[in-house]
């Protein structure tokens, strides 16, 4: 999703969870190529913006560390993968799917994936159900 | 013509350098199995890399030099006698005799003996204290004589000469050159670029005498040497003389048994490399090519022992001369020469490019129908790969010859092709064609994967940057990818990136990215460009597009630490601290409820923080008149200190006064990785500023600088790099390294690593930054005073805008809650990290009230 400049100014971020569309922050909040971490009824989830204008939203746990810190982690690119880099032990992960590039087991033993949220930015009242996409 | 009868028994004399790769040679011929072959070496050690000798007095051992590897002569059946040289050849009844007195037969007989030195037969030239260099034991003799002499001289001023001068330097001795000729390497070299060399090894410290004759060399009454009159009568004191006046074939059994040598010496070999006996071979540097020359090189022997190799074997194999191409670094300076140097082809043109501020000597001789000739290049040898193998091409250029010699940063980066029969490495004989079917056939898909196969760039190692260039246009023509710039998203290495954006004058890495990368960036370039930029006079780390790019620990201007909770380090100068200060930081941790510890660069550091508590904690710490301690970037840590001079009753200078200054001056230096640095009041050291990037220790008369120092994993004893500085020159000093540095290192690469691989190492790093031999001086210091004038607090700062305050919450949607998944336990008298399974407390439950405190209140600075 790109968004206009002209729109950004009220454009609020939206995550679902899985029932119904939840207003996170403003659109504004966000530097490009940073993120942040929002909590969501309990699980922390890290929102990002790329250069682009495009929203993801990942979880904020770094599998490899246990840790709660991917919001505070690079974005950038592997190839045409939009990535974020964990500040921790620095492995890579695909923004849209939580993937992780560099290592397929986290050593806890399970997958290294992210669990991934659908984000948006809307202008609509917060409760509207309006078909969004995360990518 | 004769049918060919394989021989059984092959003896090889002299196990040289051609020697070795005649065996390795005739092993891989397909006819060789059944060969009997015996090796007969004079020398007490198996082959060795001669060429690389002189790095054996920087400690490169000799089994490192060895040719030979382990298992080779065993897995090949081959007997090497070591240390009995072969004294005689009975050709009538084929069989050699040793100086041990061991008679063997032969049926094929190779002779690699390699040359001697030739001593001038001055009166006193054997006298104790002469020297000749070829040899290991050659080099254990003069390193045992340099150790009570002060002068050396080295008499010959060719490639050897200068080596040989180089390593007498290295060992701290007065150094003089004499060479009979009216110019350095006059065999290489012509006269404008012989000039250069001549000012540049002069620079360097070591005294040269052309147009000189050596006529005698004095000796004392111990009939050690003392010193040599040249022939213009003048005595030049010397301890130590080291004869390098060329060398000569050993061809002396061979001319006892009666075969054909040349009327200069060399014994007369076919194109063959046979002798005028068919039972008989000479290869290297003993043997009279067909082209009626001797050569000198490692190259030439190389290109002779596979021809005799195969012809022994029986496949056909001609050798009819060689490139003498050379290219050398000789005490830091580079040289090169190739092909037709001196313009002596009918009608060749010269195409010049000189620079003498910068050193530099460029000259190209180019033939009538434009195709490249040869050339001379002193002080940059960078397009040596390059020209090299366009000069056996024989085409005309494709590209204006100006263009090759211009600098890099004026000639358009277009590739100059470079034809499929080109010799792309001399050493191995390798083609680009032979380059470009190990890639395409052979499945290689690296530079290193096509050394392996085709030996390219294994010898003196010259070629190996074209070999890069040549494999990564071939693989990048094939569609693969290759890796050779920062990563993915730049093909530039950190100093080149550093160069477009000091020239360019961006400041931002967008604009870098779209004029210089792809795609958008990634943890490795985003940090490194942001530290060039802010190191490039950029602003505030935190500001606009910057911010995006610090890694997280600068992002919030403090350490990330391992249950993701940060640790907070004001600065300390010197480690000097007043009981206020230790009072107010006592406070503030137990306030927040941090874990303390004394760090190794005597400041103390706060565990434990969240984000949100990061600025709370530095609105106390700045208001106590503390600044940030930088522990978070990638710059200088601290400047650490002993006592010194005011109270210790040792000390010679006030250590803590220039530790003070010194960090309050580079306090904010974005660099390539972090910098520390320590001050000593005297000799004895207690300040370890041995073990830093850079050092300063006090003498009686004023401060020695050591840099490149480092402990850690691989701790490293720094270098001097000049002593007895006054206060201006040594700030100055270290103002030209740092910029340097950062200038030229690679990402993460710390100043003991960039020292290490700085060509031509120490002595180029005093001749760059005290004698501006790069003429770059003025730009450092520039770029010093800039960061130095430029220099704010990059806490205060931050403090002082509600825009970058915004980001230190834990929540975007919920600020002010710490993060729940951080939690601590008790242990000694302070707080840890819960480690899984433990039930740890959260920060809300440690220090309720400041978490959920007023807001903060903005200061206005
Ligand atoms: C310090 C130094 C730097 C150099 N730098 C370069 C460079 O940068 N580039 C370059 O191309 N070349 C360089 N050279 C030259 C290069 O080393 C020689 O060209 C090369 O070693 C020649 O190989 P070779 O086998 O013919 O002779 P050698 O390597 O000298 O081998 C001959 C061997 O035969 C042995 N021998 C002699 N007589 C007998 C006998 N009767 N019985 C048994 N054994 C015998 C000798 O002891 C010796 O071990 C350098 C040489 C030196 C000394
Ligand atoms: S280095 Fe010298 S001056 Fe400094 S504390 Fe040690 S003895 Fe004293
Ligand atoms: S030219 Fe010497 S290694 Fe290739």
């Amino acid at each position: 999703m790109t968004v206009d400049v002209q729109d950004v100014n009220d454009l609020k971020v939206e995550i679902h969870d899985g029932s119904r569309w939840q207003h996170v922050c403003a659109y504004d909040d966000l530097i490009p190529g940073r993120g942040v971490a929002v909590l969501l009824d309990g699980d922390q989830v890290a929102v990002f913006r790329d250069r682009a204008g495009t929203l993801y939203a990942v979880d904020n746990r770094d599998p490899f560390s246990g840790t709660y810190v991917l919001s505070r982690g690079i974005v950038g690119s592997r190839g045409d993968t939009p990535t974020v880099a964990s500040p921790m032990y620095k492995q890579v992960f695909d923004l849209r799917d939580g993937r992780c590039l560099d290592e397929e087991t986290a050593p806890d033993g399970g997958r290294a994936v992210l669990r991934v949220w659908p984000v948006r930015g809307s202008h609509r009242p917060r409760d509207t159900d309006q078909a969004g996409s995360h990518r | 013509m004769t049918t060919y009868r394989r021989p059984r028994d092959v003896i090889l004399v002299g196990h040289g350098m051609v020697g070795q790769r005649f065996l390795e040679a005739l092993v891989e011929q397909p006819g060789a199995t059944g060969l009997r072959i015996t090796v007969l070496a004079e020398e007490p050690r198996p082959a060795y890399d001669r060429v690389q000798l002189t790095s054996w007095f920087s400690g490169t051992s000799a089994e490192e030099l060895s040719l030979c590897p382990p298992g080779f002569l065993a897995e090949h059946g081959i007997e090497l006698r070591l240390g009995d040289p072969v004294t005689e050849i009975d050709r009538a009844a084929r069989t050699v005799t040793t100086r041990a007195g061991h008679t063997l037969g032969y049926d094929a007989l190779v002779l690699a003996t390699g040359s001697y030195p030739f001593v001038p037969p001055v009166p006193g030239h054997d006298a104790d204290g002469c020297h000749v260099y070829r040899t290991i034991e050659d080099l254990e003799a003069i390193r045992a004589d340099a150790d009570g002499a002060e002068v050396g001289a080295v008499v010959g001023g060719g490639l050897l000469g200068l080596e040989a001068a180089g390593a007498l330097r290295a060992m701290g001795l007065e150094t003089h050159v004499v060479e009979f000729a009216p110019r350095l390497m006059a065999l290489q070299v012509d006269e404008g670029g012989g000039a250069l060399l001549r000012r540049k090894i002069e620079e360097l410290g070591v005294a040269v005498h052309t147009g000189a004759g050596t006529q005698r060399v004095e000796t004392a009454a111990d009939g050690r040497v003392r010193a040599m009159t040249l022939s213009d009568g003048r005595e030049l004191r010397a301890d130590l003389v080291i004869f390098s006046a060329g060398v000569r074939p050993r061809d002396q059994l061979a001319r006892a048994c009666g075969l054909a040598v040349g009327e200069r010496g060399g014994i007369v070999v076919d194109e063959g490399c046979r002798t005028d006996d068919p039972a008989v071979w000479a290869i290297g540097e003993c043997a009279l090519a067909v082209d009626g020359r001797v050569y000198g090189l490692v190259a030439p022997g190389y290109a002779m022992a596979e021809t005799a190799a195969r012809a022994l074997a029986g496949e056909p194999g001609r050798f009819t001369g060689a490139d003498t191409s050379t290219k050398l670094k000789l005490l830091g300076v580079d040289v090169a020469s190739f092909g037709d140097a001196h313009g002596a082809t009918e009608g060749a043109l010269e195409v010049l490019y000189s620079d003498s501020r910068a050193g530099v000597y460029k000259k190209l001789v180019i033939g009538t129908d434009g195709a490249l000739l040869g050339g001379v290049l002193v002080g940059d040898t960078e397009a040596y790969g390059l020209l090299r193998p366009l000069t056996i091409g024989g085409k005309p250029l494709q590209t204006a010859p100006e263009q090759l010699v211009l600098p890099a940063g004026f000639a358009p980066g277009a590739p100059v092709g470079l034809p499929d029969d080109a010799v792309v490495c001399s050493c191995h004989n390798v083609s680009k064609a032979a380059i470009r079917a190990a890639l395409a056939e052979q499945g290689c898909g690296s530079v290193a994967e096509v050394k392996k196969c085709t030996k390219a760039g294994t010898g003196c190692g010259s070629c190996v940057k074209l070999l890069g260039t040549i494999v990564t246009e071939e693989l990048a023509a094939a569609g693969v990818n290759v890796d050779t710039g920062l990563c993915e998203h730049f093909a530039h290495t950190r100093s080149e990136l550093y160069e477009i954006v000091r020239v360019k004058g961006l400041t931002r890495f967008s604009d870098l990215l779209e004029q210089h990368g792809s795609g958008e960036g990634c943890d490795i370039c985003k940090p490194t460009v942001a530290s060039i930029i802010a190191g490039l006079g950029g602003g505030h780390i935190l500001d606009g597009e910057q911010a995006a790019l610090q890694d997280t620990n600068d992002h919030f201007l403090a350490n990330l630490q391992r249950n993701g909770s940060y640790s907070v380090v004001p600065r300390i100068p010197g480690g000097e601290i007043t009981p206020e200060g230790l009072i107010t930081i006592g406070e503030i941790a137990r306030d927040f409820g941090l874990y303390t510890k004394i760090t190794g660069g005597q400041r103390i550091d706060l565990f434990g923080a969240s984000v949100d508590q990061l600025p709370p904690i530095w609105q106390r710490l700045v208001a106590a008149g503390f600044e940030s301690g930088h522990a978070y970037g990638k710059s200088l840590r601290t400047v650490k200190s002993c006592v010194g001079e005011t109270w210790c009753r040792y000390g010679v200078q006030d250590s803590v006064g220039l530790a003070i200054e010194l960090e309050l001056r580079y306090r904010g230096l974005r660099s390539p990785h972090k910098l520390k640095s320590a001050v000593s009041g005297c000799a004895r050291e207690c300040a370890e500023a041995q073990s830093k990037d850079f050092g300063i220790i006090a003498t009686s008369t004023g401060w020695n600088l050591h840099v490149g120092g480092n402990g850690g994993m691989t701790p490293r004893h720094a270098d001097l790099l000049a002593t007895d500085l006054d206060r201006e020159t040594l700030i100055r000093t270290i103002d030209r390294f740092l910029m340097f540095y950062i200038r030229t290192a690679d990402r993460l690469e710390r100043t003991a690593a960039w020292l290490e691989r700085l060509d031509g190492g120490l002595d180029h790093l005093r001749a760059v930054l005290l004698d501006d031999s790069l003429g770059i001086c003025a730009d450092l210091d520039a770029l010093m005073a800039q960061h130095v004038g430029g220099y704010q607090d990059e806490w205060a700062a931050t403090l002082a805008d509600p825009d970058r305050l915004r980001r230190f919450a834990s929540f975007v949607n919920a600020p002010g809650t710490p993060d729940p998944a951080v939690t601590f336990v008790p242990e000694r008298g302070q707080i840890r990290p819960a480690r899984p399974g433990e039930h740890g407390l959260t920060l809300t439950d440690l220090t309720p009230a400041l978490i959920a405190g007023p807001r903060l209140e903005v200061r206005t600075a």
